[in-house]
């Protein structure tokens, strides 16, 4: 297990550079700082929950790489509706805690249009992400349960950093 | 199925998960929002977040996950003890890889931010504060996962569903606070 984790925190650490990348407008923000680890955390389980789901249809062989395949049209549906569900929530609760807690100096919309805009975004990436690593292993026969779950976890990872940092470039 | 027959089951079984994972990852983030004064004296720490949630999220989640497999499997009962050794050997490795990995992130930022010519704090300062969170935490993590699988366990839970949840909420927030207490003391030793 260590050398797999070991290439993990190393893809890891990217996301970490763009955070030292962008941290004078963390600081200046704190509001965004609260987003940094549930937009990490939530792009991560988005695509490791629609990877997990499409490992297991297609050890079923129930799914094929077809663009009207109704559980890849479905699974990715449900991905976008879970993001656009959640983010607004997350924003609105960041903002929330973060007022509460220390004063804001962020307001109310430009932090839930921030949180919705990378939840939208990184839905459609992680889509993308895990559909190309399952096809990818479903090719390489390789298993996807084992090399599908940590690359896309991990990739999305790094891309929710990414794009919130380009988010927050193009919005606040 | 239909594809709106797949989408409703797939959003209804992932909701409940992702909105415990989401309450866990805004706690973690207040943590990290009230880190400000560390993040800016110790030059590099910021680089270390996303590597060392990320490993307490893979070291802690294996141990459940492997926790969970021996239950399944009646190799293991689900009461704590030291001397059944399947159970001792779980939690020694989940440690030693957990703190293992946390000092390997820390050189590795402080070899990359040096030859990007970033500003970076001293060496031991960085691997300083990513052994003790990494003990630490490791072993609040251990206790918060042992104590919830197998107390699931014994009330009929399914252990595998049980051991993700309770490291995507606990995993950040202890990930986070135990960085801010390991910053501080080395700040405190005249680190930085």
């Amino acid at each position: 297990m260590l050398p797999v984790l070991l290439v993990l925190t190393t893809v890891e650490l990217a996301s970490g550079l763009v955070l030292d990348t962008f941290e004078s407008t963390l600081l200046q923000y704190p509001s965004l700082l609260v987003l940094v680890p549930v937009t990490i955390g939530m792009a991560g389980n988005l695509g490791s929950i629609l990877a997990a789901r499409l490992s297991t249809a297609f050890h079923l062989g129930l799914l094929d790489f077809s663009p009207d395949d109704d559980l890849l049209l479905g699974n990715a549906v449900a991905t976008i509706a879970l993001s656009l569900t959640l983010f607004p929530l997350v924003g609105a609760g960041a903002w929330t805690i973060q007022t509460l807690v220390a004063g804001t100096a962020l307001d109310f919309v430009t932090v839930v249009l921030v949180a919705t805009t990378s939840g939208a975004v990184l839905a459609v990436l992680a889509i993308v992400i895990t559909l190309i690593a399952t096809y990818a292993a479903y090719r390489l026969e390789l298993d996807p349960d084992d090399v599908v779950i940590p690359v896309v976890t991990n990739t999305c990872d790094v891309l929710g950093v990414l794009v919130l940092f380009g988010v927050v470039l193009a919005l606040v | 199925m239909s594809v709106r027959d797949v989408a409703v089951e797939a959003y209804r079984e992932a909701l409940p998960v992702l909105l415990l994972s989401a309450v866990g990852g805004l706690f973690a983030g207040v943590v990290l929002g009230g880190m400000e004064a560390e993040l800016e004296q110790v030059a590099g720490l910021i680089v270390l977040v996303p590597a060392l949630l990320a490993t307490r999220g893979n070291v802690y989640g294996s141990l459940g996950a492997r926790l969970a497999t021996g239950l399944h499997q009646g190799l293991i009962e689900p009461y704590f003890t030291f001397s059944d050794r399947r159970i001792r050997n779980a939690i020694v490795a989940a440690l030693a890889n957990g703190v293992l990995v946390s000092v390997f992130a820390a050189v590795l930022a402080y070899a990359v931010l040096l030859t990007l010519g970033r500003p970076v704090a001293t060496l031991w300062s960085l691997v300083g504060i990513a052994a003790i969170a990494g003990v630490i935490s490791g072993l609040l993590l251990t206790i918060a996962v042992l104590s919830v699988v197998f107390y699931g366990y014994r009330q009929g839970m399914n252990p595998d569903t049980l051991a993700g949840p309770v490291v995507t909420t606990t995993g950040d927030v202890v990930g986070i606070a135990t960085m801010l207490f390991a910053a501080r003391v080395i700040l405190a030793l005249g680190g930085g």
